[in-house]
């Protein structure tokens, strides 16, 4: 009896994600919107409020969490990261000071205290790598001189995250100045060894993992994973980060192969996440927040837009590119709603779930708009000056290019 | 020639021809190629992008060598021997037995002379050698031995 009522619980809202997926996708937009809003439409206070399924889907979004970050790991290699870190860090910088720092300011100016700023600072600092490389390909700008400027941002951004994740949880946990910098120490000397052994070793790991038959292979890369994230989670590191080191670890064929076998698990988890995390905000607690939400938003999108023009001027950029690359960073979305959801499992300012929900499904929308129309939004701004006579070509970026 | 590698998609390889136009392929990470032209007035920015699969830039390989080659054979000589390319099936009667058991110079005429595995290649393997399911055999020998070959290590 129970279980049937789960079954139809759960089956109400995956179908109807995946009908809402499809829709939004005819109109070339992200998902991560319409699950937000479905789990609002599902959660208290909404349309068609579930119960029953509960503590499923919680469970399922912690796992979303984990495969979510595991994902992230598999796209790099331990090299891709450090050569990264080594020639991007000013970039990195930038990044953290212009879209960070708002966030943390406009958590202080509410007068949430400095844990609920350092998740905020997290919240608007991240930018979306799972919708910009999905703008990129769709506009076909992969191949453009500004993409590798933007894929590096975004590396950096994930590598920080490693970083952040713990000192997040050490944060929210809520330990002593003493505790809170033992465990902290322990966090990022966990994270560094993992990411020296995976330098070193991982080769040997992955030949460890790799397997002909797919089926052992994915059982031992969920296993292997689950159990670290456990462990991480047991030492204060946080499941997530845990997850991500072992990502960073497999490579070669082992990182392939777990890939293509993991992505549909990830979409399936990731959605359940997203709509958990709706269930949880009360659609009620969004009007209150929504204009500092906004505000937050036009900021931290003027600030990326910023960030991707220096960091392409750095790299020698002409202006055009300078655009397009600040333009296709603005997306935010599920490593915010990550970050938001750690501090909302930790019971912390009850309206920062709201503003991370309304922020996110701001940005989410407006990003792919921001990389499409940045640049030549910018060009017939700056043209006004000079004589329009000097380029007598029309728009300088069509419509219909791209095939 | 220029690589530059994009994480998390694959590699961009550039070139610039003689003639100062830039052309770009991008290798994704799915096996699908990205080739890439660029604009004259905005030689950062993409004019045209084209997705190919695998199988597509097969062909366009194919097309821009003019040798052509069919993929399963490797050489073909003017003294009447061939080189042929035969993959055991992961069913293959073959599967865990000794190469020696194919009797296969005895019976064909044919000599294997390599085989490929997804670990490496094994040059001139000998006759204990052990055969296994998704091995792919490269044999060289008369057209009609190669194909007496090819209907032995068929047998499933």
């Amino acid at each position: 009896m129970h279980t049937a009522t789960i079954f139809i619980e759960l089956g109400a809202i995956i179908l109807t994600l995946g009908l809402l997926g499809r829709i939004g996708s005819r109109y070339g937009l992200s998902p991560i919107p319409l699950y937000l809003l479905g789990g609002l439409a599902f959660g208290q206070g909404g349309l068609l409020p579930l119960s029953a399924s509960e503590e499923f889907v919680a469970t399922g979004a912690e796992i979303g969490v984990v495969l979510l970050l595991l994902m992230l790991g598999l796209e790099y290699t331990a090299a891709d990261l450090v050569t990264n870190l080594k020639s991007q860090y000013p970039a990195g910088m930038v990044d953290f000071a212009f879209n960070a720092l708002p966030g943390a300011a406009m958590a202080l100016l509410l007068g949430w205290g400095p844990v609920a700023a350092v998740v905020l600072a997290g919240v608007t600092w991240i930018s979306s790598s799972g919708v910009i490389a999905k703008v990129l390909g769709d506009l076909g700008r992969l191949g453009n001189r500004e993409t590798p400027v933007i894929l590096s941002i975004l590396v950096l951004e994930d590598l920080a995250m490693a970083v952040y994740l713990p000192i997040l949880t050490a944060l929210l946990a809520g330990a002593g100045l003493l505790v809170g910098s033992v465990t902290l120490a322990v966090a990022l000397a966990t994270a560094g060894a993992v990411l020296f052994v995976a330098l070193r070793y991982g080769r040997l790991i992955s030949r460890f993992v790799s397997h002909d038959d797919p089926e052992k292979l994915l059982l031992v890369v969920l296993g292997l994973t689950l159990l670290v994230a456990g462990i991480a989670q047991q030492l204060q590191v946080s499941a997530a980060v845990g997850a991500f080191l072992v990502g960073i670890a497999l490579s070669g064929e082992a990182a392939e192969g777990a890939h293509t076998l993991l992505s549909p698990l990830r979409d399936l988890f990731a959605a359940v996440f997203f709509v958990f995390f709706g269930l949880n905000t009360n659609p009620a607690s969004i009007p209150p927040v929504l204009l500092p939400a906004l505000a937050l938003a036009v900021t931290t999108a003027l600030t990326k837009i910023a960030t991707g023009y220096w960091a392409a001027r750095r790299a020698g950029i002409a202006a055009k590119g300078r655009w397009r690359a600040g333009g296709a960073l603005v997306a935010r979305g599920e490593f915010s709603i990550v970050i938001a959801g750690l501090a909302v499992a930790a019971g912390i300012e009850p309206s920062l779930g709201p503003l991370a929900t309304a922020y996110v499904l701001l940005l989410v929308v407006i990003g792919p708009l921001a990389a499409r129309w940045t640049e030549p939004l910018a060009a017939r701004l700056t043209r006004r000056g000079p004589a329009p006579a000097a380029e007598p070509q029309p728009l300088p970026e069509e419509p219909g290019v791209r095939v | 020639m220029q690589s530059t590698p994009l994480p998390g998609i694959g590699v961009q390889y550039d070139l610039t021809t003689r003639e100062h136009q830039h052309l770009s392929v991008i290798a994704h990470r799915d096996g699908t190629r990205t080739l890439n032209t660029y604009r004259r007035e905005d030689p950062d920015a993409c004019a045209h992008s084209l997705r190919l699969t695998e199988g597509e830039s097969a062909a366009l390989v194919d097309a821009l060598t003019p040798s052509h080659h069919s993929p399963n054979v490797l050489h073909t000589s003017g003294l009447g021997l061939v080189a042929e390319r035969v993959e055991l099936s992961g069913s293959s009667f073959w599967n865990g037995r000794a190469l020696g058991e194919t009797r296969m110079r005895t019976d064909t005429g044919v000599s294997i002379v390599a085989v490929l595995r997804r670990t490496g290649a094994v040059p001139s393997p000998a006759p204990d050698f052990r055969l296994a399911g998704g091995d792919t055999l490269i044999l060289i020998g008369t057209r009609e031995g190669v194909d007496a070959a090819a209907a032995i290590l068929g047998r499933e």
